[in-house]
């Protein structure tokens, strides 16, 4: 039996979250004794070979005129149709915005249940147990899918990439003739290869203690400085204002994130924002109230006003880390 | 035009989580529950978009235990002309309550049917496009905006690093995201008023869970904060912890 790895490709290079789940799909088939596929819709083939070094053994690629543009029927068919023709103890799905859009599609199409956002996998007495967060991270559960193939959508950043040995042959299959049903009209997107905040390794969260949006050039300053996997995060407070996107909010009602690293800076530490963000690795925080709620889950707190603190912040992190 | 609104019942975002004996399920003894907040933004969706036609019909429906009558009724005083109580277990297996669902709504007949992007206890954010593919209708997830013209829906949905304008034919299944508005408060009036819209109740289309939850746990402990210092004067020593200590720069 095989694990099937989904990956996923922007501006036609491969995204860190394919290698994460090759990484956590080698390490099931090892642990069943099968081998590690993945599977990539794309314009054209790239760099998918390169996963073969995380151990990937046979890499399907559809490519073609549906590949072109991202249609969730279409992506959700081609994978159906992949699983289909395979013998998958389990499939896994990068849980970044496309991967939690197709991922429950293509279960309902194999009617098999999915379990969403994985930050942990082991295998018991055979069995898969997948480990997630619930209520927005106030608790875990333990879980296991009575079904075959077992779907799962791994958080960003739960599985560090590894290396492994994999056969690393690329194969080309076709993508669905499933008739797209939703059509776009218009895209207003974001600078190119901006990161989403659910998926970066470092993020850097403002709340209402910048008091402005017109303050918000020195957290990108500072973001830039930490280089290209950072991404910008907002408290809730900021985008009911309209200083920021929705789409950048991290709490409950928002993004869940696990970054490396993680910056609350204005932020005072509402139940709500900790959901969304106390499994980072690292948190820092900025706040110039020291009974801040924040400073209890901060691993490294400094005392202080924003505006003086981001500044120096910067420069002495583009001192060392020369972004 | 009729609206259905799938709403589920769900802790209070600021309840303390407790794991109950036996250790698989929380411990419901003081907590509230509540609309889950997407699914609020959903049913606030609906209301307006009846509003902007001056005619229609929104009704709520919910799987649960008799308990989640209180939420229905909530959204009965929110404005929802009708509820349904689809009596039964909830569980982590987001198919299983989309097939109970998928039941109702091909009695219901709805040109649109508005679901929450995801329900804030068991985060699985998967229902939505579950039941669209159960239904075999067109799905757009995350929309912030939602707007009938004729036999098309249009929704601004949030993608990654961006908005997308996007439209599909009715009849059509939209999860919704926090727009640009809040969900209304019931009024007295439309509490008063709720207790003569009817709320039917009747058995969940039983479709067993095939997600088994061995265990629920505590959140690991984070160790406790430190503050490293106050002020400009302390970035330094920051920045050196992070390289050195952390090793995450
Ligand atoms: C149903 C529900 C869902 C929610 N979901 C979310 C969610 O998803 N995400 C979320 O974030 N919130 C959420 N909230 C809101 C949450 O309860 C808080 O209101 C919100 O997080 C507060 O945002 P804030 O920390 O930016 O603002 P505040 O609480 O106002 O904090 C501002 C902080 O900035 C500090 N400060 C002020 N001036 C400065 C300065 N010059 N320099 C440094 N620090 C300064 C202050 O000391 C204070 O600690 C939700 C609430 C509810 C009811
Ligand atoms: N038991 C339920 N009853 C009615 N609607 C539900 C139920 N569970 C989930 N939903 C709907 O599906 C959305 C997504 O839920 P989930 O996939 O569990 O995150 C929710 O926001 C609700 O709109």
């Amino acid at each position: 039996m095989n694990v099937l790895a989904i990956g996923e490709q922007r501006d036609g290079a491969l995204r860190r979250s394919s290698a994460e789940t090759v990484t956590a799909a080698k390490r099931i088939a090892g642990a069943i004794g099968g081998t590690v596929h993945a599977l990539l819709i794309a314009p054209s083939a790239g760099d998918a070979a390169s996963l073969g070094q995380y151990g990937a053994d046979a890499i399907f690629v559809a490519s073609g005129a549906g590949a072109a543009a991202y249609d969730a029927d279409v992506f959700a068919a081609t994978i159906a149709d992949r699983v289909q023709a395979g013998d998958y103890f389990a499939v896994l799905f990068p849980a970044t915005a496309q991967g939690r859009d197709i991922a429950p599609r293509v279960a309902a199409r194999l009617d098999v249940p999915l379990a969403s956002d994985a930050t942990g996998l082991d295998i018991a007495d055979g069995e898969l147990v997948i480990t997630r967060p619930v209520y927005a991270g106030r608790a875990f559960a333990k879980v296991v899918l009575n079904a075959q193939p077992r779907l799962v959508s791994i958080r960003p950043n739960s599985f560090r990439p590894e290396r492994a040995e994999g056969a690393g042959s690329v194969e080309t299959v076709s993508v669905s003739d499933t008739p797209a049903r939703v059509k776009v009209r218009e895209t207003k997107a974001a600078a190119a290869g901006t990161v989403d905040v659910g998926e970066a390794a470092i993020v850097v969260s403002g709340g209402r203690g910048l008091k402005g949006p017109e303050h918000w050039p020195m957290l990108e300053s500072l973001r830039d400085a930490l280089g290209s996997t950072a991404a910008l995060g907002a408290s809730r407070a900021v985008v009911d204002a309209g200083w920021r996107p929705h789409a950048e909010q991290v709490g409950q009602t928002g993004k869940t994130v696990s970054p490396q690293l993680y910056f609350a800076v204005g932020i005072s530490g509402a139940m709500q924002h900790l959901a969304g963000m106390r499994s980072a690795r690292t948190i820092v925080a900025i706040n110039k109230d020291p009974d801040a709620p924040i400073f209890k889950i901060a691993d490294y707190g400094l005392v202080g006003d924003a505006h003086d603190v981001l500044p120096a912040l910067t420069e002495e992190i583009r001192r060392i880390a020369g972004h | 035009m009729k609206i259905v609104v799938c709403i589920k019942r769900v802790p209070d975002t600021e309840a303390r989580i407790r794991i109950a004996s036996g250790g698989r399920e929380i411990d419901p003894a003081g907590i509230k529950f509540v609309i889950s907040p997407y699914d609020e933004f959903a049913l606030e969706t609906a209301l307006r978009l009846k509003e902007a036609q001056g005619s229609g019909e929104v009704v709520a429906v919910t799987v649960g235990e008799s308990t989640s009558g209180e939420q229905l009724r909530s959204a009965l005083a929110m404005g929802a002309d009708a509820a349904v109580l689809l009596k039964g277990k909830t569980s982590f297996d987001g198919l299983a309550t989309a097939h109970a669902l998928a039941a109702e709504m091909r009695e219901q007949n709805a040109d649109l049917v508005l679901l929450g992007m995801k329900a804030v206890d068991y985060d699985q954010q998967q229902v939505g496009p579950m039941l669209a593919e159960l239904l075999d209708r067109p799905c757009i997830t995350i929309a912030a905006s939602v707007a009938v013209e004729g036999a098309t829906v249009v929704c601004h949905r949030e993608i990654e690093g961006g908005v997308e304008v996007v439209e599909a034919p009715l009849p059509a299944v939209v999860t919704i995201t926090k727009g640009d508005f809040e969900p209304r408060y019931p009024s007295l009036k439309g509490i008063m008023a709720a207790k003569k819209k009817p709320l039917a109740e009747k058995d969940a289309h039983a479709a067993p869970s095939r997600i088994e939850v061995r265990e629920l746990l505590a959140p690991p402990d984070r160790p406790p904060g430190r503050v490293v210092g106050e002020g400009v004067d302390a970035v330094p020593e920051l920045v050196r912890l992070l390289r050195e200590e952390a090793k995450v720069l």
